[in-house]
């Protein structure tokens, strides 16, 4: 795992309002990391703390990097056709471990007809090929703030 | 090549058409851009003539077709003689859904077949795996066991092919990322399947060395010429030193390249590949074999350049990509279908990928001459200045002692994802333009119909594979991976007549694959971004 925290980030003062922290993740087996790795690098350019999780993770692998690093929101990047069991089967494990309110959201090939069926079940939004990178900085930075 | 006196004639009259026609245009009516380069950003001239071909060597530079160095083609008579071979990569669902796939596309007239595996079979999983779940079939076809290959293959004249298997480690670590052991362990297998194979079964070609998935990961187009040599030197390389005559295999190494949208840089890319590898491998390895000098090349044209927006339009980048691999001489050819950056393709998406080489080969008559671009004054430039900039690359990996550790020190990695970025800055600035993303965009979006795998394929494959298990001669099944645990350990030992006696019997493929992962390792993501 990769993190991008800027010196002392992490030993920061707790009065201090610390930055965003995003878990950019890649579950399933395929191996289409382009788009999670300019994500992952337009957010830290933008001056959002990210960790970039790596390839292949598992659903738990996920959400175990997401409490440990106490993220306040996690990106998921489907390319595998798996988005309709990753993305609910992550959303439950959060609420098991009770981080429910971690925000989730990703994108990669998505047909358009499944997307409102994510949201039903609590992706808080899908991007779609094509989305420019500031649209995803730009909802992250309205979306996002550091939980409690 | 050029009369030296006649050249500097040219030169002159080209300063003073500068200097009294062009200037002047230029004042009064600028150019649309500020720059012009291509998709991968390099800057392209507005005229390019004789006078910087001044040293250039028909002889040396091109020669004939089926001549060294090959820079006009590897066979003497190219599309003339025979065709190049239409070979859709196609996988999906079950082995029988892609059986019935397979049939209906050389029903087509497709001429050649490729397998897309699903992504648990490439990472060493079966489907019954926790690590199979929710992605049995999704992008490709899910294969544990001989039985699958059985059904997969069933009434296709298997007699009558020659075969390749993908088998290049490298790119994997750099671009694809469908990887199981470290780089090592890795080699091993490499060096193994090339001793195998140039005994064995002499007429397989036993690595198809890709820079495909380089290219698609976001590389540029010089450097996925240069990784790609650069992994085609380290597989030489790795033969050479485990004891292998450097003739008896390299003939049987084969290319794939990406076919993206710059038309003119990517046939450039495919001259230069072919003379860089004849030098490298008569130069720098001392091949004998003319057979060991000549490049053949699979192409596919580049999924990453189709649009989700207006997605008939990629029927039209395809057919360019498409013509451009002709005309760079490609010996196999992948056309995407346009519904691909949705989905696995429909029949009728796939058909219309297909009918779209076929009118190239039988309308469009540039397959009726070899080489028609040769002797272009841009097109042999471009083709200069490919060669001398990947060949940088390739100086500065041998530099740092071999693609091996280059990739451990992350560097083509590195440098593709840097590419990867650019490129995705200049589209969100609008520098590049892409028809239906940032430019002309449609306010409505008609949508396509696109295939479903349907969750049945999942259960019935684990299901399959459980009952394969079940019925195999339990003994002989141990027994098997008890051997191929033990050849792993001895680095003698050649792995694959112990993996094909596994196969044989019904073992499945992520039970070998659990097996030497035990002996030799798991490679992990480092993750950079």
């Amino acid at each position: 795992m990769a993190t991008a925290k800027g010196k002392g980030a992490a030993a920061a003062p707790k009065k201090a309002v610390r930055k965003v922290r995003i878990l950019v993740g890649k579950p399933g087996l395929d191996g289409h990391d382009r788009g999670a790795k300019i994500i992952a690098r337009a957010l830290r350019d933008a001056g959002v703390e990210v960790i970039y999780t790596g390839l292949h993770q598992t659903p738990e692998m996920i959400v175990s990097a997401a409490a440990q690093e106490d993220v306040d929101g996690i990106g998921l990047s489907i390319l595998s056709g798996a988005h309709n069991y990753l993305f609910p089967r992550i959303i439950r494990l959060l609420r098991e471990k009770k981080m429910g309110d971690v925000v989730l959201f990703g994108g990669g090939i998505i047909p358009d007809e499944d997307i409102p069926k994510l949201v039903k079940k609590g992706v808080d939004r899908v991007f779609t090929p094509g989305t420019p990178i500031q649209e995803i900085v730009d909802y992250v930075n309205g979306r996002i703030q550091p939980r409690k | 090549m050029y009369d030296r006196k006649k050249l500097a004639g040219i030169a002159a009259r080209r300063k003073k058409w500068q200097d009294e026609e062009l200037a002047p245009t230029l004042r009064k009516s600028p150019q649309r851009l500020e720059r012009f380069s291509t998709v991968s950003d390099e800057e392209i001239g507005l005229l390019y003539t004789a006078d910087p071909l001044s040293n250039f060597d028909y002889d040396e530079d091109l020669g004939n077709p089926g001549q060294y160095p090959y820079t006009r083609g590897v066979q003497p008579t190219m599309y003339r003689g025979r065709l190049w071979t239409m070979r859709q990569f196609a996988g999906f669902g079950s082995a029988e859904d892609t059986n019935a796939r397979f049939k209906f596309l050389l029903s087509q007239g497709q001429t050649g077949l490729s397998t897309a595996f699903h992504f648990p079979t490439l990472m060493g999983y079966d489907s019954d795996s926790p690590r199979a779940k929710g992605e049995v079939g999704m992008c490709g076809v899910a294969v544990d066991s001989l039985k699958d290959m059985e059904i997969l293959f069933d009434g296709i004249p298997l007699d009558k092919v020659g075969g390749t298997i993908q088998n290049d480690i490298l790119k994997e670590y750099i671009a694809q990322h469908s990887w199981i052991f470290p780089p090592e362990p890795s080699m091993r297998i490499i060096t193994d399947i090339l001793s195998y194979c140039s005994d064995n079964v002499p007429r397989w070609n036993t690595i198809s060395i890709s820079g495909y998935h380089i290219r698609e990961a976001g590389s540029t187009a010089i450097q996925e010429l240069a990784f790609t040599i650069a992994d085609g030197i380290a597989y030489v390389q790795a033969g050479i030193d485990a004891g292998i005559p450097v003739d008896r295999f390299a003939p049987r190494l084969s290319y794939f390249f990406n076919a993206h949208m710059d038309f003119f840089e990517e046939i450039a890319k495919y001259r230069a590949a072919r003379r860089m590898w004849a030098r490298i491998m008569r130069e720098r390895f001392h091949a004998k074999d003319e057979n060991s000098w000549k490049l053949r090349f699979h192409t596919q044209t580049a999924g990453c350049t189709l649009t989700a927006q207006q997605p008939m339009n990629n029927v039209v980048r395809v057919a360019l990509q498409a013509l451009s691999g002709v005309l760079g001489g490609t010996q196999s050819l992948h056309t995407n279908s346009m519904d691909e950056t949705l989905a696995l393709p429909t029949e009728q998406a796939v058909t219309v990928a297909l009918r779209t080489q076929q009118i190239i080969a039988e309308e469009s008559g540039v397959a009726n001459t070899i080489d028609p671009l040769g002797g272009s004054f841009f097109v042999e430039q471009l083709t200069n200045e490919m060669e001398e900039k990947a060949m940088e690359y390739v100086r500065k990996i041998d530099e740092m002692g071999g693609m091996v550790k280059a990739i451990k020190q992350g560097y083509p990695q590195r440098e593709v994802a840097d590419a990867a970025f650019h490129f995705q800055r200049l589209v969100d600035a609008g520098k590049k333009r892409i028809v239906g993303v940032n430019a002309y965009l449609s306010p409505e979006e008609t949508p396509i119909p696109l295939l479903k795998i349907d969750e049945r394929v999942e259960r019935q494959q684990v299901a399959r594979t459980r009952e394969v298990r079940r019925r195999r001669d339990a003994k002989k099944a141990k027994a098997c991976l008890a051997a191929l645990k033990e050849g792993s350990l001895a680095p003698n030992v050649n792995l694959m007549p112990l993996l094909v006696d596994a196969a044989r019997g019904y073992v499945t493929l992520g039970e070998m694959c659990d097996t030497l992962r035990e002996t030799m390792g798991v490679y992990t993501d480092p993750a950079m971004f």
